[in-house]
């Protein structure tokens, strides 16, 4: 099973991934193929993270997505993944995705 | 992507056409090529381009191309929406209503070049070449406008119109050449073919992200996502902003900064760092000038000083200060806030005089040296072509008023052009030619001021892809110009040297490079031998040659052409040939770590760097010939809480402004459905407690005024901003509203610019406060009077005497000389 891996520790919400696929999808205004999410901004006033800030971004795949089937048939890569400007998102097997979560940082697998 | 060498080898050449300049796919025709302006940016990207029956259909990023891997932001995905955009200009056309009226009817471009052959003869007559005035905008290629000026329209007045102070690059620029003798940037490996995977490139421990979001500005050749690179590979984040941004929220230490009042912060860091002696010592004796004097003036500047100046903590920038000596390697990227402050020149050399004593330059992940691949010139610098006698009018500070600084720029200074403008001293400006720029919408300080000023010149041309607020409001005749994907251009701005290569056409458009070239062949045909645009790009990449040598032997007192003499382009490629081996060409100069110990900076060789003494001239010996005091020092901006505190009871908040959006570059991308689609309409950031206590909601239209005017755009309540400070959004007109007066597209509806000023500069006419005013802001009232009505039909916002600075205050008070 193919999937996307995205590590929201770097991504910067800077909309690559949701227009790339638009463009790839031909959808028009306000459908989407892959959409951000945003949480944020807030200080944290308490718990672990007291003092510091919270702001994180990470996409959610819609029903249109059909991750570039043909693209990838071709060696392409997706063109969200292609064009993810942070270099936060990786395309491949789910076991081999899977591989790369170290715990060490907010992985989000994505499949279909 | 912490592993590039899993990337790269992940990759499948063959699927993207490795080797390749042109194919066919699926029906399209597919070319790989560069990207750069309009619609642009400062970078130029590797894309593909996708087109069919001379149409370009979409557009990807080229994963072959090591300056992106690939990787695009909205505007280049959105490119096709540009391009074919149904507003553009098609066709050469003349005004045929009042100017204001948006008539305009077409006519052939030899009837064009005929009439403005004509116009220009007849300045040249009656007036000199110097009452001609070209405006350009930025992030263009600005080289062949320069010669285009000097060489066709033999003008030495050349500028990006309406900006006081030089206060975009200019101040960064010639702040690092005068310690360093080169220009820097944050090393990602950007000079290596092999990038991130280059043995010798390690990322910085710490970067400094100061001034600036270069994930949305991209600025200056820079691509802001390769330091998102670097924090995956281990670097942490200093973020020193007025506002919390991606870097902020993951920083180490966020100095949420006043507005304008970076250089006390860099003065701080260096009494830090100079007293703790967390300096490099090593590189200080053998490699630099000056440590002593800048030790000595750096006392006063305590943290416990800089607390008071800036509102951050003395203990947070004591630490950070300590981050950044102490990690090795250490990089600050720092941006345009830098130039947008009185103290600017100050604050580059501080920042400079940092990297320096901490033995940060030109190392692996510091900030390395950096010069145009192969020294190929994006300026030709042409200035002694120009008739002795109009060259010596150039409309410098010094020119016009006197003033006591050295000329040290290509370009005319704004001041001086307004002063010409609006009272015909020291001589009328006869005749503008705007190539792309959007005057009143965007780079226009005291956008209302201009717009009156522009009107009084007799004749203005506009090249320009769209029809702008600016078009309509003065222009006599309109020049269709081609996107990037339709143009045969080049790009020698840093590294590598790319070619654009033009893919497909729209309508009768031509390229700047065609326009220059058909109308300087009338003009100066011995400058424009070439047959077309592709021999012009040859000329520029590989020779630069004039064919009059002998006019560049006299000295001259402008410091950037006695520089650009030395230059001479090694690149040997011509365009095809460059396009047909991938578009791009790394050289070595820029690969390499330690210049400065290799004898790779100095023109003979010896080792050191390219300064006077061969040193960094911590304390620089030209700044003074500047008119600059040169060691670091912090001027409060005109109107703050520490400079007018009594002002601030009735403009109680700081407005910065300019901040970027992934969406728009400047003023241009409004006509983009997909950027408006997430980028409705202009918005001022308010911290909710503050947009409460002035009974603002989410989504409220707000005007926000100050002494000088006022303009409205929508609240946006977010914590990113502190309760003292708003952050307005620049560059906005509305291509779907009436172009007509008194509307021009709403441009000055939301124009931050109503409330900027000219003739407010730092020392030596450099810098401004656009980014560090004051104001007050109150909710919209359906029926008040919108900035358009009052600018065009109500005499604008306040009085002022033409060719002079403003009456203060008080005076506009007792006067009554505010009209709003």
């Amino acid at each position: 099973m193919k999937g996307i891996l995205i590590n929201s520790e770097f991504c910067t919400g800077c909309h690559s991934c949701e227009v790339a696929c638009k463009k790839e999808l031909g959808l028009v205004k306000g459908e989407f193929g892959i959409k951000l999410t945003e949480t944020g901004p807030w200080k944290y006033d308490s718990g672990n993270q007291a003092g510091n800030w919270e702001w994180t971004w990470a996409p959610v795949l819609t029903k249109a997505c059909d991750m570039c089937e043909e693209r990838v048939a071709r060696g392409k890569m997706p063109m969200c993944v292609q064009h993810c400007q942070a270099w936060c998102m990786y395309h491949g097997e789910v076991e081999d995705l899977v591989k790369k979560m170290d715990g060490k940082s907010r992985w989000i697998l994505l499949t279909r | 992507m912490a592993d590039y060498k899993e990337f790269l080898e992940g990759l499948d050449r063959e699927a993207y056409h490795e080797g390749e300049f042109q194919w066919k796919e699926d029906g399209y025709t597919v070319t790989r090529t560069n990207h750069w302006s309009p619609p642009g940016c400062h970078n130029s990207c590797g894309v593909l381009l996708y087109t069919k029956d001379d149409k370009l259909e979409r557009v990807e990023g080229d994963p072959l191309s090591p300056f992106v891997n690939g990787r695009l932001c909205v505007r280049c995905l959105t490119l096709d929406e540009a391009t074919n955009n149904p507003t553009r200009i098609k066709y050469p056309m003349k005004r045929v209503g009042e100017r204001g009226e948006n008539k305009w009817e077409r006519i052939s471009w030899d009837e064009a070049f005929d009439t403005l052959e004509k116009k220009i003869r007849e300045v040249w007559d009656e007036y000199g070449g110097n009452s001609i005035l070209l405006i350009h905008g930025t992030g263009r290629n600005t080289g062949p406008m320069t010669y285009f000026g000097n060489c066709a329209l033999k003008t030495p007045n050349i500028a990006t119109y309406g900006f006081t102070g030089f206060a975009c690059y200019l101040p960064r620029l010639f702040g690092s050449f005068a310690p360093i003798g080169d220009y820097h940037i944050v090393d990602a490996s950007e000079g290596s073919e092999s990038r991130y995977a280059n043995p010798e490139f390690e990322p910085p421990g710490v970067i400094v992200v100061w001034g600036n979001e270069p994930l949305k500005s991209n600025a200056d050749g820079y691509m802001g996502h390769w330091l998102v690179q670097c924090v995956q590979m281990g670097s942490k984040i200093i973020s020193i902003d007025p506002q919390l941004t991606w870097w902020g929220a993951r920083a180490e230490h966020f100095l949420q900064i006043r507005p304008g009042t970076d250089a006390a912060l860099a003065c701080a860091w260096l009494n830090v760092i100079i007293n703790e002696e967390l300096y490099d010592k090593d590189f200080v004796d053998c490699w630099c000038t000056g440590f002593e004097a800048l030790a000595q003036a750096m006392q006063e500047y305590t943290p416990s000083w800089a607390e008071e100046v800036t509102g951050i903590p003395a203990d947070d920038i004591i630490a950070s200060a300590r981050l950044y000596a102490t990690t090795k390697p250490a990089a600050i990227q720092w941006g345009l806030a830098m130039d947008q402050q009185l103290s600017a020149m100050s604050l580059n050399l501080a920042c400079c005089d940092l990297m320096a004593i901490t033995g940060n330059l030109d190392v692996p992940g510091g900030n390395i040296l950096i010069r145009n691949a192969y020294n190929a010139t994006n300026l030709p610098l042409t200035e002694p072509v120009i008739p002795k006698e109009w060259r010596e009018k150039k409309l410098t500070m010094k020119y016009t008023f006197g003033d006591d600084c050295e000329e040290f720029t290509t370009h005319a200074a704004s001041d001086a052009v307004l002063k010409a403008m609006e009272c015909d001293e020291p001589y009328p400006i006869r005749m503008c030619w705007i190539e792309t720029s959007n005057t009143i919408a965007n780079p226009a300080m005291d956008a209302p001021r201009v717009y009156e000023a522009m009107k009084r010149v007799p004749f203005v041309v506009n090249a320009d892809p769209f029809i702008t607020p600016i078009s309509v409001a003065c222009a006599d005749m309109l020049l269709p110009v081609s996107m990037s994907p339709e143009r045969n251009s080049c790009r020698t701005w840093w590294t590598p040297v790319r070619s654009i290569s033009k893919a497909c056409s729209f309508y009768e458009a031509k390229s700047d490079e065609e326009i220059m070239l058909d109308m300087g062949r009338r003009l100066n045909p011995e400058y424009f031998p070439w047959k077309d645009d592709i021999e012009m790009m040859d000329w520029l990449l590989t020779d630069c040659s004039l064919p009059d040598p002998d006019l560049f032997k006299e000295k001259s007192t402008n410091l950037s052409l006695e520089s650009a003499k030395v230059n001479v382009t090694q690149f040997k490629l011509k365009h095809h040939e460059l396009a047909e081996r991938g578009g791009y060409a790394y050289d070595e100069w820029n690969s390499v770590y330690r210049k400065h110990e290799k004898g790779m900076c100095r023109p003979d060789g010896s080792i050191g760097f390219a300064t006077l003494s061969g040193r960094v001239e911590l304390v620089p010996a030209v700044y003074p010939i500047w008119g600059l005091n040169p060691t670091p020092y912090h001027i409060e901006p005109p109107e703050s809480p520490l400079s007018t505190p009594e002002l601030m009871k009735e403009y109680p908040l700081v407005l910065t402004t300019g901040a970027r959006s992934w969406e728009f570059f400047h003023s241009e991308n409004r006509q983009i459905p997909t950027m408006r689609e997430m980028h409705g309409e202009p918005l001022v950031t308010i911290n909710p407690k503050t947009a409460k206590h002035y009974g603002i909601g989410e989504g409220d239209y707000v005007w926000i005024e100050n002494d000088h005017g006022r303009f409205r755009q929508k609240a946006k309540l977010s914590p990113v901003v502190n309760e003292q400070t708003i952050s307005a959004e620049h560059g906005w007109w509305f291509p779907e509203s009436d172009a007509e007066e008194p509307s021009l597209f709403g441009t000055f509806t939301a124009n931050p610019n109503n409330c900027t000023k000219a003739f407010e500069t730092g020392p030596s006419g450099v810098g401004t406060s656009i980014k560090c005013m004051i104001c007050k802001i109150y909710p919209y009232k359906e029926g008040d009077v919108l900035p358009g009505e009052q600018v065009i039909k109500r005499g604008g916002f306040i009085k002022y005497t033409p060719g002079e600075g403003y009456p203060d205050y008080d005076e506009y008070k007792q006067n009554g000389y505010c009209y709003f």
